[in-house]
This record gives C-alpha cells, sequence and structure tokens, in this order.
C-alpha cells in the first residue's frame, strides 16, 4: 500500500494535531526516570495506554465482567455484547469482508502460529515452499522452521537491499510451482521498511499462492485495508496498537478460514462434544478455544476507537515529520550509522555507533530518561545481514514530540563523549 | 550529563574496552570454549594454554560486545595468566558473588593490588542489574574452557 493510495480520513490535515492534548491523555507520560521526563521511544516494541483503554478495561472489570458465548444470566449477554463488539471495530478497523474473518487471538505470534500450524499442516506437504524476507521478525520464521521439521516444507527468504529496501523482482522470481504460500512483513520492526504489500499479493495471487502479511509495525503507522489489499491472512497485535497485552489479531478470508482445521481444541469452538466425535463451532469461534482474553479485547477496542478518533492518516503524517526529524538529527552525530533508509518506511529509526555497542548506549541514554530498545529485535538473521549484532531502536509514536527527539540527540551525544 | 553513570564506566573499563588485551588466539592454546549471551548476542571464545601443572600459561579471547564485557573479557585474560584452574575457579566464584551484590568482599586471594582494582571497578555493574552478564560472559566462558566443555550460554 502506497502513500498515494491512501485516502485520508480527515480533511483538515496535521495543522490540529495537538500533541500536548494527546499526551495528557497517556497517563505513564507524566512521570519520571532517574528525576527526568521519561521519553519513551520505545514504541515498537510496546506502546503506551491512553486514558481512554485503562478506563475501558477497568470499567469492564467493574461493571460488566463475565465469561462470554455461554451462561444466560445478564451479565454473560453484557460481556459477550462487549467482546463481539470489539470484534466488529476490528474487523471496521482493517476493513475485513465479515466479523467471521476476525480471529482473536493472544498476540500476532500466536496468529502466525495459528496459519502454520492449521493451515500449513493441512494443506502444505514435502517440498513445498513458503516464501518468506530477510527482514522477519522471529515470529514470522520459527513457525515456519517447526512446519519444516514437521512436514519438511523449504523454506526461502526474499532478499533486501542494503537501505532495508525490499526486492520486489528478486521476490517475484522466487515464486514458482512449489510455492505453496508467502509470508511477509508488512512493515520491519527493525528497519521500518515498509513492504510493497499489494504488489506482493498480486505476484503471488497471479500464481494461486496465498499471502500472510504481518501487520504488526503497519497497522500502528497506516491506515490498513485487507480488502484493498486483498491478502489472505493479515496479522496484527493489541499492545503495539495502544491496547492492551495478550490480545492479537489474525483476519483470515473466510474462504480459506473455513478450510482449515482448528488450531487447539476446548471449549468455545465445538458446536457438540461426545466421546465418539465432536463438531465444530463455525467461524469465528472454531479458532477461538478456550475463555478468551475477554477484557483485552475490549480494551483493544477502546485502543482502535482511540486511534481512528484522532485519524490514521494524521497520526501517520504525524510519525512520518518525527521520523524526518529524527533521522535528520541523529545523522549530525559523528560516527552514527543509521541502519535502515528504506524509500517507504515506519517512524523507526536503528542505528549503530562507532564509539560504543548498542547496549552501552541505551544503559546510557536510559539515564536521560530516553527508553529505546538496545538488541537484535527478534531479527537476528536482518542483523547479520547488516553485519551487526544489534542495534539502538528508537521507535516514534503519536505522542512523541520533537522536544523528545532533542533530548534522544543530545544524549547520543554524551555517549559519544564518554566513549569518544 | 552521566555522572552518575561513571560508577559503571570507570577510566579502566573505558580503557580495556577501547584497546582490549590478549585479543588473540594463542598458538599452543589446548582448550577453548565459546560463550553467549542470547539475550543481546555477545559472543566470546575464551583460548587457554594449560600445562600439565594444571597452571594457565596463556589465555586470549576473540569476539565482540559492548564496553563492559569487552573490558571484562581483558582484564580476566591479565589476571589469571600464570595461575591454576582452581586458583581462578576460587577467584570467579568470589567475583560473580561481588558482581551480583551477594556480598560486598573484593577478593584478593593470590592477586595483586592492581588486579584488585580491576575487579572492583568492573564490579560496578552491581548497581545496574541488566548488565551484571556482560561483566560475567567471559568469566563464566573461561570456567567452561577449564571444566572441558564447548560452549556455555548465559541464559
Amino acid at each position: 500500500m502506497s502513500q498515494s493510495s491512501m485516502a485520508p480520513l480527515h480533511a483538515s490535515g496535521i495543522n490540529d494535531y495537538d500533541v500536548a492534548a494527546i499526551r495528557a491523555d497517556f497517563p505513564i507520560l507524566s512521570r519520571q526516570v532517574y528525576g527526568r521526563p521519561l521519553v519513551y521511544l520505545d514504541n515498537a516494541a510496546s506502546a503506551q495506554k491512553p486514558r481512554q483503554v485503562i478506563d475501558t478495561v477497568s470499567r469492564f472489570y467493574e461493571h460488566d465482567y463475565s465469561n462470554v458465548h455461554r451462561g444466560l444470566h445478564y451479565l454473560s449477554g453484557v460481556a459477550t455484547d462487549a467482546y463481539e463488539a470489539a470484534r466488529e471495530k476490528v474487523r471496521a478497523f482493517v476493513n475485513a469482508g465479515s466479523e467471521r474473518e476476525v480471529i482473536f487471538t493472544r498476540n500476532a505470534t500466536e496468529a502466525i502460529n495459528l496459519v502454520a500450524s492449521s493451515y500449513g499442516r493441512a494443506f502444505l506437504k514435502e517440498g513445498d515452499e513458503v516464501v518468506v524476507s530477510a527482514m522477519e521478525h522471529h515470529a514470522n520464521i520459527v513457525p515456519w522452521q517447526m512446519l519444516r521439521e514437521a512436514v519438511g516444507i523449504v523454506l526461502k527468504v526474499a532478499p533486501i537491499d542494503d537501505a532495508g529496501n525490499f526486492l520486489f523482482e528478486e521476490f517475484e522470481a522466487l515464486l514458482g510451482p512449489r510455492t505453496k504460500l508467502v509470508s511477509i512483513t508488512h512493515a520491519s520492526n527493525a528497519l521500518g521498511s515498509i513492504t510493497p504489500a499489494g504488489r506482493i499479493v498480486e505476484a503471488a495471487h497471479a500464481r494461486d499462492i496465498p499471502v500472510l502479511l504481518d501487520g504488526s509495525q503497519a497497522v500502528v503507522h497506516r491506515p490498513v485495508d485487507v480488502a484493498a489489499l486483498g491478502c489472505d491472512f493479515y496479522v496484527f497485535t493489541g499492545h503495539k496498537l495502544y491496547g492492551p497485552s495478550g490480545i492479537g489479531v489474525l483476519y483470515g478470508r473466510e474462504a480459506i478460514l473455513d478450510r482449515m482445521p482448528p488450531y487447539q481444541g476446548g471449549g468455545e469452538m465445538i458446536r457438540s462434544v461426545s466421546f465418539d466425535r465432536t463438531e465444530f463451532a463455525e467461524l469465528p469461534n472454531k479458532f477461538e478455544a478456550g475463555t478468551p482474553p475477554i477484557a483485552q479485547a475490549i480494551g483493544l477496542g477502546a485502543a482502535i476507537d482511540y486511534v481512528t478518533g484522532l485519524g490514521l492518516d494524521r497520526i501517520a503524517a504525524h510519525e512520518a515529520e518525527l521520523l524526518a526529524y529524527a533521522t535528520e538529527r541523529v545523522s549530525e552525530i559523528p560516527g552514527l550509522t543509521v541502519i535502515g533508509r528504506a524509500e517507504e518506511k515506519a517512524s523507526i529509526l536503528s542505528f549503530v555507533m562507532d564509539v560504543a555497542h548498542p547496549h552501552d548506549v541505551g544503559t546510557l541514554i536510559d539515564r536521560a530518561g530516553v527508553a529505546a530498545r538496545a538488541g537484535h529485535h527478534c531479527a537476528q538473521p536482518l542483523m547479520e545481514r547488516f553485519g551487526v549484532a544489534a542495534t539502538t531502536r528508537a521507535s516514534f509514536g503519536l505522542y512523541n514530540t520533537k522536544a523528545e527527539i532533542d533530548i534522544l540527540a543530545e544524549a547520543l551525544r554524551g555517549v559519544r563523549e564518554m566513549f569518544g | 550529563m552521566f555522572d552518575e553513570l561513571r560508577d559503571l564506566y570507570q577510566e579502566v573499563i573505558l580503557d580495556h574496552g577501547k584497546n582490549p588485551r590478549n585479543r588473540h588466539a594463542p598458538p599452543d592454546a589446548n582448550r577453548q570454549a565459546i560463550g553467549k549471551n542470547p539475550v543481546c548476542g555477545d559472543a566470546f571464545i575464551i583460548y587457554l594454554t594449560v600445562d600439565d601443572q594444571a597452571v594457565v600459561r596463556d589465555v586470549g579471547f576473540k569476539g565482540e560486545g559492548c564496553a563492559i564485557s569487552t573490558a571484562s573479557a581483558s582484564m580476566m585474560t591479565e589476571i589469571v595468566k600464570g595461575k591454576t584452574v582452581d586458583q581462578i575457579a576460587r577467584l570467579f566464584t568470589a567475583f560473580h558473588a561481588l558482581a551480583t551484590g551477594e556480598t560486598d568482599e573484593v577478593p584478593s586471594e593470590g592477586i595483586g593490588p592492581d588486579d584488585v582494582d580491576r575487579l572492583h571497578a568492573l564490579a560496578g555493574v552491581r548497581q545496574f542489574p541488566v548488565r551484571v552478564k556482560c561483566a560475567t560472559l567471559a568469566w563464566h566462558t573461561l570456567q567452561a574452557a577449564m571444566d572441558g566443555k564447548q560452549s556455555v550460554s548465559t541464559e
């Protein structure tokens, strides 16, 4: 999905994007660490929660909590309605055709494992190929390696260039008669690179190959429309979208989900059980065995209300401005190299410094109040691709400011002073 | 800006972090082990030349890591050279207890005042729990090499 194909949801533009008012919605942003204001730049790992999400979850536990889809009592109905209303919010958020296509999982990792396990074991055979990219999170590598162990599939890796751009032609050349699934990130968690998801789907579908997109880092930064993308599966997690942890989403086309066997067995996912045979429930319950993360799903619904209220296009514009500013500011620091300069990026800035290891950088800037991630970002093959063991990653969310980026840049200059 | 970090990044640490000593494999090394910290991706190989009296005649290391883990490996090679396997094991146990905050006692058995100071500097990590493994990775790897193990992981 390219920038140009995005229709603005709000005509008003970024000028009325009141970041101070937005920050006031996030209670944690007013706290201090080491006596300094918290500068939270670890949003790609997990985002902070607005009061609206926190209150929705508290209110649910205080007033409306019960298990869902069972019990004829009053609260069971209230809780079920709230849980299913959250599913409808997710459906609308990604423009899925039906609520039957929205499966709640624990996180994006579980959503990918669901597909690898259910679809993979039912429909992929020895020698069949699954294509991923060189910048996948471990969550979109390891499930396929486990499937390789189980049924003998072959894992193919679509390359990227030195700037972190997805190489479309090279990807397309990997698609062959044995390719049975494409599973690619929509936005790299370590580099920020946005992949040409629409073209990927088009190329794969031209060869009747289904496509899974890992949208964990994409849905938080831009409007996503699964109908327009045409993908078969789209996964994301709630906690990076300013919602609770413990809730993720698998979108799947109904026709494909219908053909898939259940992932886990238990309550909730059945129609009837006897010791001789079990009839499985209809979608989406077929894939939601056991008591689901009820309050977390409802919290995710509130988070979706929050970001859609602000407007994903306005959030995208704000974050693009932050990314451009941050890239410029840190690039001024001698000996600092930005890793990942793809043409289209989510607001993620990975870098290394010649004078200091990312862990030393992390420890120092932490003392300046800056929370950023130092490490391999669960993408070790990608780190290897760039010849580094780790990077420092600053990732910007809807509430970050240029003043915070100035604090980051100042802290990085301090790193240089100490180690230089 | 980072005054309170001077306990962790003392001059001796910064020096050994930037200019590590004994960063090579001794040609006659007869034991080696690789140590990894899977959390951060740091990896060190420790090479030892142990004679038949169980004395570590030579020691070197290879690998990449942060300032703390590199300085720790570098200083460790200087401290343990010429000592017996048993002496080194006791020293590591005592240093580990200091680095993890179990004791305040800086190990001194069989080492000179300079080495005591170095261990004291390394033990600055005790104020930074997430960095303790950086200071102990090389030592764990050394212990593994002395025990005849091929590899060790700090997780």
